[in-house]
C-alpha cells in the first residue's frame, strides 16, 4: 500500500519541506551566535536581547498590537452583525459585497483605501487609517465564520426563545450569542492574526508616521539582515501559530459538541 | 366565551393559499388537535397562533383579545417544537427556568417551580444534565416542562411525538393525556398521525389544502366522516360508487353498479337520484363461508384477493363480482392460527345497514 503510493508520499514531503524548512531556518538562526545567517556558530540569546532593547522595534510591535486589537475588536462586532443579518434575512447581493474583500487582491484594497482616505475623507494617514483599513478587510472573514456556524443551527432555537417570553435583545443575549460564541472568538483570533502581520494594506495606509511591525521588519532587511530580524520573526510566528491553534480548537470543539448532541 | 377563537383566517404565500378561510374555536381545558396531511396548513396555522407568522386576513382572539400585532414573547402561548428546541448550552434546569427568568420571577420562586415542573414530567433528578445527555423521550419531557412551567393560557404542540419510536410514542401519548388533565392547560396539538389524534384529543379539526373539512369528537370523526377526504384520511375504509334509489328517513336503498342493492341508514338531505359512495370500515364487515346463511341485508359473494396478517388481526381484501374490493377485519382470537381463509377462497361479505355510511359529496 505504502510503496504503491510512494510518489504521493514523496510529493507531500516536498511540499512540507518547502513550507517549513525556510521557517525552521529563520527560527534556528535567531539563536545563532553570528551576525550572518550563513553558518552555525553557537547558541545564544543575544539577538533577543538586542531585539528587546531596540526602542523603535518595540514601538513598532506596540503599535501593531494596538492596531490588531482595535481592528479585530471592530471587525468582530461588525462581522458578527453582518453574519447574523446575512443569515437572518437570506440576503443575496449584500453577502457577496461583505465577502468580496476576502478574495480581492490586497494591493487593490490598499490603493483604493489610500485614495479614499486622502481624497474623500481628507484623513491624515496614521494609526487610525491603518485600523480602519484592517477592520474593513477582516469583517468578511468574521462574517463567513459566523454565517457558517448559524447555518448548522436549528432555527427553532431562536423561535423557542421568543416563544418563551424573550424579547429580541434577550434572545440575542441569552441564546444566539452563547451559541455563536465559539465562532465569534474564532473570528476575533483570525482577525488578529490577519491584522498583525499584514504588510500590503498597512504599507499603503500607514503614511510616514508611526513604525508598524511588518513594515519595520522589511525596512531592517533593506538595510542589513541581522539575526534580530530572525528573532522578531520567530516571536511573531509563535504568536500567530498560537492564535490559529486556539481558533481551530474553538471551532472544532463546538462542532464536536454539536455532533454529540445529535 | 371560547379561549381561542380563530375567525376567517387566510394566509397566502405568493399564489399558494396555505390557510384558506379557517374558523375554529377552542374551549378552556380542551385537548384540541389539528390533523391533516403535510402541506394542509396545520403548521402555518399553529405558527400564526404562536405569533411567528401573521394572517393576511382574519382574526386570532385569545380570551377575546385580538392577538394579531402582539409579538410571540407577549402572547400567553408557549410552543413545544418538533425538534424540542432545547437550548444546548443550558442545563435542563436552566432550560425550564428560561420562561420564568424572562418573566422576571424571583430566584426562590424559579427554583421551586422548576423542581415542581420536573417532578411533573417524572424527571426530578435531571436538573443538572445537559440536553445532549438526554434520550429522545427525556428531551420531549423537558420540552413539555419548559412549555408548561410558566402556566401559559395555551400550549401549542407541533408534532412533538414525531421523532420518537413506536413504543415510546405510545407511552408518551398516555403521559401527555395525563399531564394535560393534571395541569388543566388547554392544548392545541398538531399532527399528521390520525391514530395519535384519535387517541389524544377531545376534539379534532381535520384539515386539507388549507381548509377545515370537519371539526368533531374523535368517535364522530371516525364514525361519521363528513366527506370522502375525512373518511379516507382517518382509519381504513372501503368505498364503492352508488346511486340513491329510495330515500326514507330511517333507511336508504342504493344501487351499486353490477353488484345490486345496498341498504344503509338514512341521512338528512339525501334524496332519490343522488350519487355518492358507500363507505364501510373493515371492522364493520363480516366475512364468512359462502354457504353460511345471510345474517344481514347487505350480503355479497366474493373471493379473497389478498390478506395482511399483523398479529392481533388479519385484514382480508375481498374482491366482489363487480371488481370492487372490500376490506374485512378478523380478530385472531385463537393463537397460532394465522388465517381462516386463503387467497382465492370463495367467501361471503356482509354488513348491517346501520354500520357504514353514505357520502354524497
Amino acid at each position: 500500500m505504502i510503496r504503491r503510493h510512494a510518489w504521493l508520499w514523496g510529493a507531500a514531503a516536498l511540499v512540507y519541506a518547502f513550507l517549513y524548512i525556510p521557517l525552521a531556518i529563520v527560527v534556528i538562526y535567531s539563536f545563532n551566535d553570528s551576525r550572518l545567517n550563513a553558518e552555525w556558530v553557537g547558541f545564544t540569546l543575544h539577538w533577543y536581547r538586542v531585539l528587546f532593547s531596540d526602542a523603535e522595534m518595540l514601538a513598532a510591535a506596540g503599535n501593531s498590537l494596538i492596531i490588531a486589537l482595535s481592528a479585530s475588536l471592530g471587525a468582530t462586532v461588525l462581522g458578527t452583525m453582518a453574519g447574523l443579518a446575512i443569515h437572518r434575512y437570506r440576503l443575496r447581493v449584500l453577502p457577496a459585497l461583505v465577502f468580496a474583500p476576502v478574495a480581492m487582491p490586497e494591493i487593490l484594497l490598499g490603493v483604493s483605501l489610500l485614495l479614499f482616505f486622502l481624497q474623500v475623507l481628507n484623513l491624515t494617514l496614521g494609526m487610525l487609517s491603518v485600523i480602519i483599513a484592517h477592520t474593513t478587510f477582516c469583517i468578511g472573514f468574521v462574517a463567513i465564520i459566523i454565517r457558517a456556524r448559524l447555518q448548522g443551527m436549528d432555527e427553532s432555537l431562536f423561535e423557542a426563545a421568543r416563544d418563551l417570553g424573550a424579547s429580541r435583545w434577550q434572545t440575542f443575549r441569552f441564546v444566539t450569542l452563547p451559541l455563536i460564541m465559539p465562532a465569534v472568538a474564532a473570528g476575533a483570533l483570525m482577525s488578529f492574526t490577519l491584522s498583525i502581520d499584514d504588510f500590503v494594506i498597512t504599507f499603503f495606509t500607514k503614511g510616514i508616521g508611526e513604525p508598524i511591525l511588518p513594515i519595520q521588519i522589511y525596512t531592517m532587511i533593506k538595510v542589513a539582515v541581522t539575526p534580530e530580524v530572525n528573532a522578531v520573526s520567530t516571536l511573531l510566528m509563535l504568536l500567530t501559530l498560537a492564535m490559529i491553534i486556539v481558533a481551530a480548537r474553538l471551532e472544532s470543539h463546538a462542532a464536536s459538541r454539536e455532533a454529540a448532541r445529535r | 366565551m371560547a379561549l381561542l377563537e380563530i375567525r376567517h383566517v387566510v394566509r397566502r404565500f405568493g399564489d399558494y393559499t396555505a390557510v384558506d378561510n379557517v374558523s375554529i374555536s377552542v374551549e378552556t381545558g380542551e385537548f384540541f388537535t389539528l390533523l391533516g396531511p403535510s402541506g394542509c396548513g396545520k403548521t402555518t396555522l399553529l405558527r400564526m397562533i404562536a405569533g411567528f407568522d401573521l394572517p393576511d386576513s382574519g382574526q386570532i382572539l385569545l380570551d377575546g383579545r385580538d392577538m394579531v400585532g402582539t409579538p410571540p414573547e407577549k402572547r400567553p402561548v408557549h410552543t413545544v417544537f418538533q425538534t424540542y428546541a432545547l437550548f444546548p448550552h443550558m442545563t435542563v434546569a436552566d432550560n425550564v427556568a428560561f420562561p420564568l427568568r424572562m418573566g422576571g420571577r424571583t430566584q426562590p420562586e424559579i427554583r421551586e417551580r422548576v423542581q415542581h415542573a420536573l417532578d411533573g414530567v417524572r424527571l426530578p433528578d435531571f436538573a443538572n444534565r445537559f440536553p445532549h445527555e438526554l434520550s429522545g423521550g427525556q428531551k420531549q419531557r423537558v420540552a413539555l416542562a419548559r412549555g408548561l412551567v410558566n402556566r401559559p393560557r395555551l400550549l401549542l404542540l407541533d408534532e412533538p411525538l414525531g421523532a420518537l419510536d413506536a413504543k415510546l410514542r405510545e407511552e408518551m401519548q398516555i403521559e401527555l393525556i395525563n399531564l394535560q388533565k393534571e395541569v388543566g392547560i388547554t392544548f392545541v396539538f398538531v399532527t399528521h398521525a390520525q391514530d395519535e389524534a384519535l387517541a389524544l384529543s377531545h376534539r379534532i379539526a381535520v384539515m386539507n389544502r388549507g381548509r377545515v373539512e370537519q371539526i368533531d369528537e374523535p368517535s364522530r370523526i371516525y364514525g361519521f366522516p363528513r366527506n370522502r377526504f375525512v373518511a379516507d384520511f382517518i382509519g381504513k375504509i372501503s368505498m364503492m360508487e352508488a346511486r340513491v334509489v329510495e330515500a326514507e328517513p330511517s333507511r336508504l336503498r342504493l344501487e351499486v353498479a353490477e353488484l345490486g342493492e345496498v341498504v344503509m341508514a338514512g341521512r338528512d338531505g339525501v334524496k332519490a337520484g343522488d350519487r355518492g359512495v358507500v363507505a364501510i370500515r373493515p371492522e364493520q364487515v363480516r366475512i364468512s363461508r359462502p354457504a353460511a346463511p345471510a345474517e344481514s341485508e347487505n350480503h355479497f359473494p366474493g373471493r379473497v384477493h389478498d390478506f395482511l396478517y399483523v398479529g392481533d388481526v388479519t385484514t382480508y381484501i375481498v374482491e366482489l363480482s363487480n371488481g370492487a374490493r372490500i376490506e374485512a377485519l378478523l380478530p385472531n382470537a385463537s393463537p397460532g392460527r394465522a388465517t381462516f381463509f386463503e387467497v382465492g377462497d370463495e367467501v361471503g361479505v356482509s354488513w348491517r345497514h346501520d354500520t357504514g355510511i353514505f357520502l354524497d359529496d
